[in-house]
Order: C-alpha cells, then sequence, then structure tokens
C-alpha cells in the first residue's frame, strides 16, 4: 500500500494525469464526433436524401416490411 | 451472428451499438481493479516508487504497437482482399494509435529524469518509438489530403506495409543496440523477470488497456461509416442539383 509517492510525487502525478488526459480526451472526442455525425445525418435524411440501398428498401417495403428491419439496424 | 456478416456496415453499425456499452462498462471495471492494484502494489528496490509510472507507460508502449498491427492487417485487408471495413478500421485506429504512442513517449521521458537524469536520449527505441508516433501523424494527415477514400485507403495501406518495418526494430532495438532503454523483461523466452507483485498489476493495467483500446477502435468505426455515408448522401445532393 501506498504510504507517501516519495521525492519524485509530482513525475508520478503528472504520469497519472497524462494517462486520465489521453483516456478522457479519446472517450470525449469519438462521443461528440458520433454525436455530430448522427445529426448531421438525420438533417440530410430529412431533405430527404437517403442512400442507395434505403430506396431500394422502400420500394420493397410494402411486400417485405424490409425498410422497417433496415432502420432499426441502422 | 457469422463473422463474415459484419463486412455488411450495417450489420457491423447494428453489431458495434450493441457491444460498445458492455465493452465501456468492462473498460471501467478493469480499470478499478488495475488502479487497486497499482496502489496495493510495493515500491521497487532500485526505482522506489517511480516504479508506479511503469503500470501506465509499459501498456501504453505495448498498444502503440499492437494497434499499428492492427492497422497493417487491415492495410493487408484493403489492398488484397478489398475488404469494405478494411480501410475504415486502419483510419480510424490512428488517432487512438497516436495518443498510446504520445502518452508512451511523455511518460517514459517522466520516468526517464529521476531514474536515468535525462527526458530524452537518442538510443535506438526510443527514437523508433519516436518515428512510429512520427508514422501516425503522418498516416493521418494522408487521410485527410487525399478526399476520395478509395485512392486515400490505397495509399495509406501501402505507407501502412512499409511502416510495419518498424515494427520489429521497436521490438528488438533493445537486443540490437547498446541501449539506455532496458531490455524486455516481460515477454521472454525464458519467462518474465518482473516480480509478482508487479507483475500483477502491470499485466491488469495491460488488460484495461486493451479494454479502453477495443472500446475506442469500434466506436471510432462507427464514426468513420457514418462520415462515409454523410459524404455520400452530400455526393447525391450535388449530383441531383447539377
Amino acid at each position: 500500500m501506498i504510504a507517501s509517492l516519495g521525492p519524485y510525487a509530482d513525475f508520478i502525478a503528472l504520469s497519472y494525469g497524462a494517462a486520465a488526459l489521453a483516456a478522457f480526451g479519446l472517450t470525449l472526442w469519438v462521443v461528440l464526433d458520433h454525436r455530430r455525425l448522427k445529426q448531421t445525418l438525420m438533417a440530410l435524411e430529412a431533405q430527404g436524401l437517403t442512400r442507395r440501398s434505403a430506396r431500394a428498401a422502400a420500394r420493397l417495403a410494402p411486400e417485405t416490411g424490409l425498410e422497417a428491419k433496415l432502420e432499426t439496424q441502422a | 451472428m457469422p463473422l463474415a456478416d459484419l463486412a455488411n456496415p450495417t450489420r457491423f453499425l447494428a453489431f458495434a451499438g450493441r457491444l460498445i456499452p458492455w465493452l465501456a462498462g468492462l473498460t471501467v471495471v478493469l480499470f478499478a481493479g488495475g488502479l487497486a492494484l497499482v496502489i496495493r502494489s510495493p515500491a521497487d528496490y532500485l526505482q522506489g516508487e517511480t516504479v508506479r509510472i511503469m503500470y501506465i507507460h509499459v501498456p501504453a508502449a505495448w498498444l502503440s504497437m499492437l494497434t499499428y498491427a492492427i492497422m497493417a492487417v487491415s492495410a493487408l485487408g484493403t489492398l488484397v482482399w478489398r475488404h469494405p471495413l478494411a480501410d475504415v478500421a486502419a483510419r480510424a485506429a490512428a488517432p487512438i494509435g497516436a495518443t498510446f504512442t504520445a502518452l508512451a513517449l511523455v511518460t517514459g521521458s517522466l520516468w526517464g529524469r529521476p531514474m536515468w537524469g535525462t527526458y530524452w536520449e537518442w538510443d535506438a527505441r526510443l527514437t523508433s518509438v519516436l518515428v512510429l508516433f512520427i508514422m501516425y501523424l503522418g498516416l493521418i494527415a494522408l487521410w485527410r489530403t487525399i478526399e476520395d477514400p478509395t485512392r486515400g485507403a490505397r495509399a495509406a495501406a501501402i505507407l501502412i506495409l512499409v511502416g510495419s518495418v518498424n515494427l520489429p526494430i521497436i521490438k528488438f532495438s533493445v537486443d540490437w543496440w547498446n541501449t539506455l532503454h532496458q531490455p524486455a523483461s516481460v515477454f521472454r523466452i525464458d519467462g518474465p523477470t518482473i516480480d509478482v507483485t508487479m507483475l500483477l498489476p502491470l499485466a491488469a493495467m495491460a488488460l484495461a488497456f486493451t479494454a479502453l483500446l477495443a472500446t475506442l477502435h469500434l466506436a471510432a468505426m462507427r464514426n468513420e461509416i457514418l462520415r462515409r455515408r454523410i459524404r455520400a448522401l452530400g455526393l447525391t445532393a450535388a449530383g441531383a442539383a447539377r
């Protein structure tokens, strides 16, 4: 068990601080990027823009219900 | 779900969406366990408490190389099998690998100052890891420079495979050259030379960092697929507007 970090406590604290910064920084990057991309994609889809596969699914939808299935997957 | 089904980006997105929360939870648990072991571990007879920097530095250094190895396998996937997710995997891994490499360099310097008396030394291990970091930055710049993802994927895949020569150089640099950096003490033919009281927290932290890499990589791949969808929709809109 740690009683004291000794004469080089600053170096140890800085190392763990850098690791925490890297882990939280990367996590924040992927989370914020995901949120921004989802919003952009939804805005484009709201304008009526869809992917080729989604359009093909929409044509088949009345017979197969494939569109609904693809939407839930995406 | 058969593994081949994950080649379909839509199925991959669904799979990633289900797996990411579980992986994130596992990462938190593993870090909690790893840090508890670090706190309970003894000081080293030579390094004193400074040995605790090793529980971050060593996993970060391992993962900097593992991430590049993942990118090298993905580069093969791009060039040989033209797998739809191969370039996505490589591109998503690069910023994570660059961060782990930077962390290994920074924590190594912070350990080196009190132990070696210097933050930096141009020895083979340190220099080859610095080259790895520059390779990561170069690849990220290359992907950003070439707008067409197909052309960018091929150029990056070739550069990744050329750069993978650096991985054995990093690993064996301490054996091939007379370096200030100590030789391997965990992955050795005759077994680890570290005492079990230090090996356990090191292994636990390495596992936690690996779980973090898996979580972040999967999440970054999901983002990259969405980014490509947005680009494709933008091109469709531009084509329709003409």
